[in-house]
């Protein structure tokens, strides 16, 4: 019977490509058997929690992103106003997307809207209301600036990580503005975390005031002067380490997205120092406003707080340096966050979770222990109550395993503990189509038809059922794996896959085993079921 | 071998009775959930775990007395267990506090934990693993884990609506929200901590318990045309007992493995494995008591001449020219 052979032969294959897929790499990294590269690098991928490492989930704070370009939009609306010399009361923000002009001169109205017209075309311009206009973002823009804000942080935070050099890092965006971070076989969870979350935020400013004890020393006639700002620093003195103010153009002459490349280094005292090189067109503005304030205080700030505010000696163009109190660490650690650019909006982290190598180790072997009890009993089961065709469904079980580790392997799923469980259910409820075709095929033996007949008759009744049952399984493994996350996503795919390859052992090589059995012999009479 | 030979049992006489049972336990549990509820999780909760190994490990008042004097939230709201096997010499220690959200570290608590075990003079430690959860995470999963439950068992019952008719997607979508209630009132009775692998069991029970389900259901349907004359009492019960032998072996080595589960699995997975065989032994006792019985009310007692003919032909068509054959025996023996 050729018919019986290539199923044989089919079966075969499938065997061997997912043995070697899914089984052989395992074994041979477990006992150092030396494998070709095409092999091993599809091994099956622990999952954090069998690893060890970090997890992280980073809400990015999108609203950040749209009150820097509603701050933005401010300020042109203003530069344009003095321009066209209309003399408003005051433009202030009051939400995140919404700023608001007061006091617009009537007999300037025409003109002012002109100008807004002009300027303001990522705005919708209110109604007039007392000589008072509301701007508010347009909607669409919000949202494309919300995507580009999680979409750039997920990009800086790639490339920090891969600054880091963690192998095998997983990097992604979750829902509308979460990050996902997972670092596996990383311990040091607080250093990760400070370079992953610092906001990287470099500004040269010009400084207009200060340094200052109080904030209040630098307002002038009680209030903040126009396009200005005021931060706070470190006074610079060594031993002194309150916080001095400082009063600069609110508008940078340069930031870190001139920013071509930054090193540690030494500074003049040889105290551990950042050397940064502008890009040509950095360089360029920052030759203009170094030579233009020559003998002035420059500050350099990081993330909105003045580092260092040496005097500008003379014309400087890519080159510069960052001092202050650091340590040798520090530096290394601010040198690759300047390199990876700043980050779009600030962090929050949501959610962390750390694996120490032992409990992961831990879960390891209590997931394989658990894995082989539940294996023994199941097998001892069938055959107890199966007899020889429980022969036929442990070999069907042992099939569905392998081409489960096979193809989570091939597909670069992750296993993780929980997903060993599934695993462990997979066994379980994988002998269930067994069950379902032998209980048939005692059906119909006693109906007194033959054993083929009965064989035939069992498989070709039970198939719908079988689709139906995996059918709806796989319905909620899918609402599983949309909701989860990490383990949980790993437990989903598996009992997805274990569906896949249950309905494929159960039907096809059970039967074939069947049919095997049955082909050397002319009359069956008898059935070991 | 068999387990049950030509049973012949009439289970839609105990529907009432399993109905009371099954309302007895659901509001046993729903006054526990009530007066106590299901210990949530930190993935819920919100708060810090910190699992540590100790040289000696101290008792679970030693770690309140020390948190009480040295942690700045108190020992009050801890929870203190051991964790793993106790050879590890491990402990979990969980408060409900986390530290800042915004900023680069929620980790301060962690720490804030250890000082306190080290001034409280525990001996030596060595941190395992921690787990911090911010208290809006809590709040999004509890939607999305409400939400996939409710698509998932909405999904079934389209399907099945599809593939059978409406009142069985009904009979079998009330089943398994009759065993979401009974695994959560034991999940409440027992204090188990609600935790994602918890809900993932809760997810995957609803697959394997509509699976019982759509086996008898098949098996009401094929018998449905063989036995036109009897009455769908007869029919369901006569489905019941022909599937009886399959319904209690799978439900028996899916609870091994579960238990397999349970007893190797691990920390971890101890929830998981608890929930998944309540989920199982209720999965079963449902789909053979509660989802046929639902069928029967909701189309009552008559005879099925007029339903016999409903069931979705396309559906079954490959099933039919095997059918004709076995009709007479299948009759036979059923009635």
């Amino acid at each position: 019977m050729s018919n019986i052979r290539w199923k044989i032969i089919t079966i075969l294959v499938v065997f061997v490509v997912f043995a070697a897929l899914g089984v052989y790499p395992l074994v041979a990294a477990r006992y150092g058997i030396h494998s070709p590269g095409f092999l091993m690098d599809k091994q099956l991928k622990l999952g954090l929690d069998l690893k060890g490492g970090v997890h992280l989930v980073l809400r990015v704070e999108t609203d950040d992103a749209l009150k820097g370009e509603t701050d933005i939009e401010m300020e042109r609306l203003r530069e344009e106003l003095q321009n066209r010399k209309i003399t408003v009361a005051n433009v202030s923000a009051i939400s995140p997307t919404q700023f608001r002009v007061d006091g617009v001169p009537p007999a300037q109205d025409a003109e002012f809207r002109q100008a807004a017209t002009e300027v303001q075309t990522n705005f919708d311009r209110g109604s007039n209301v007392n000589g008072s206009y509301t701007f508010t973002m347009k909607p669409n823009i919000a949202i494309n600036l919300r995507d580009e804000a999680v979409v750039q942080a997920r990009q800086t935070i790639e490339r920090r990580v891969n600054e880091l050099g963690v192998t095998e890092p997983s990097i992604a965006q979750q829902g509308n503005d979460q990050i996902l971070v997972q670092l596996p076989g990383v311990t040091e969870v607080e250093k990760a975390k400070s370079i992953i979350g610092s906001p990287g935020k470099l500004e040269l400013k010009i400084v207009e005031g200060g340094p200052s004890a109080t904030k209040e020393a630098l307002l002038v006639n009680g209030q903040v002067p126009d396009g200005m700002e005021i931060v706070p620093g470190a006074s610079g003195t060594p031993g002194d380490t309150g916080t001095v103010y400082y009063m600069v153009k609110r508008a940078a002459a340069v930031t870190g997205r001139a920013l071509r490349t930054a090193r540690p280094s030494l500074d003049q005292n040889n105290l551990p120092a950042v050397s940064f090189t502008l890009n040509t067109e950095g360089g360029r503005r920052f030759g203009k406003v170094s030579s233009e304030n020559i003998g002035r205080q420059l500050a350099i700030i990081l993330d909105g707080r003045v580092q260092s505010s040496p005097v500008l000696q003379g014309k400087i163009t890519t080159d510069g340096q960052i001092f202050g109190s650091f340590t040798q660490e520090e530096t290394q650690n601010l040198s690759l966050i300047l390199r990876s650019g700043s980050l779009p909006a600030r962090m929050t982290y949501l959610e962390e979770r750390t694996i120490g190598p032992s409990l992961g180790a831990d879960s390891i072997r209590s997931g394989v222990i658990s894995s082989i009890v539940g294996l023994l009993l199941v097998v001892s089961f069938m055959l107890i109550y199966y007899k020889l065709s429980g022969v036929n469904a442990v070999v069907a079980l042992i099939f569905n395993l392998i081409i489960l580790l096979g193809l989570m392997a091939y597909i670069g799923a992750v296993m993780t503990l929980p997903g060993i469980a599934g695993f462990v259910l997979t066994m379980g409820i994988g002998v269930d189509s067994n069950v379902l075709i032998f209980e048939r095929i005692k059906e119909e033996l006693e109906a007194q038809r033959g054993v083929r007949a009965s064989i035939n008759a069992g498989f070709s009744r039970v198939f719908w059922t079988l689709v139906d049952t995996h059918v709806s399984a796989g319905i909620s493994c899918a609402f599983l794996f949309q909701f989860g996350t990490g383990p949980i996503r790993g437990f989903a795919v598996t009992l997805f896959i274990g569906l896949l390859s249950n309905l494929f052992t159960s039907i096809f090589v059970s039967k074939t085993l069947f049919e095997m059995a049955l082909s050397n012999r002319q009359q069956v009479a008898t059935l070991s079921i | 071998m068999h387990i049950f030979k030509h049973t012949n049992i009439d289970f839609l006489r105990w529907r009432v009775h399993a109905l009371v049972v099954s309302w007895a336990i659901i509001i046993a549990g729903i006054a526990a959930l009530a007066s106590k509820g299901i210990p949530r999780g930190v993935e819920f909760a919100g708060g810090t775990v910190v699992i540590e190994q100790f040289d000696q490990v101290p008792s679970v008042q030693q770690v309140r007395a020390a948190l009480d004097r040295n942690y700045p939230g108190g020992g009050q709201y801890s929870v203190v267990q051991s964790y793993g096997d106790p050879a590890q010499r491990q402990l979990m220690i969980r408060v409900p506090q986390v530290g800042g959200e915004s900023g680069s570290s929620l980790s301060g608590v962690a720490d804030q934990v250890e000082d306190a075990l080290r001034k409280g003079g525990l001996g030596n430690f060595h941190r395992q693993g921690t787990e911090i959860v911010g208290p809006t995470v809590g709040r999004e999963l509890t939607s999305k884990a409400l939400l996939a439950t409710g698509l998932s068992l909405f999904g079934i019952l389209l399907y099945l609506a599809f593939r059978f008719q409406f009142s069985f997607g009904v009979g079998a979508v009330v089943a398994t929200i009759h065993d979401l209630l009974i695994t959560l009132a034991f999940l409440s009775f027992f204090r188990y901590d609600l935790t994602l692998n918890v809900i993932a069991a809760i997810l995957t029970m609803t697959g394997y318990s509509t699976n019982d389900t759509i086996v008898i259901f098949d098996r009401i349907r094929e018998n449905m045309r063989s036995m036109r004359r009897d009455s769908l009492r007869d029919i369901i019960n006569a489905s019941v007992n022909q599937t009886l032998s399959r319904t209690v072996i799978t439900s028996g080595t899916a609870l091994l493995t579960a238990l397999a589960l349970f007893f190797f699995g691990g920390e971890v997975l101890h929830g998981f494995a608890f929930t998944m065989v309540v989920g199982i032994i209720t999965g079963t006792y449902s789909s053979v008591f509660i989802a046929a019985a639902i069928v029967s009310f909701w189309r009552g007692s008559a005879p099925t001449r007029a339903a016999a003919h409903a069931p979705a032909t396309t559906a079954t068509a490959p099933q039919q020219p095997q059918r004709k054959t076995t009709k007479p025996q299948r009759k036979a023996r059923a009635s």
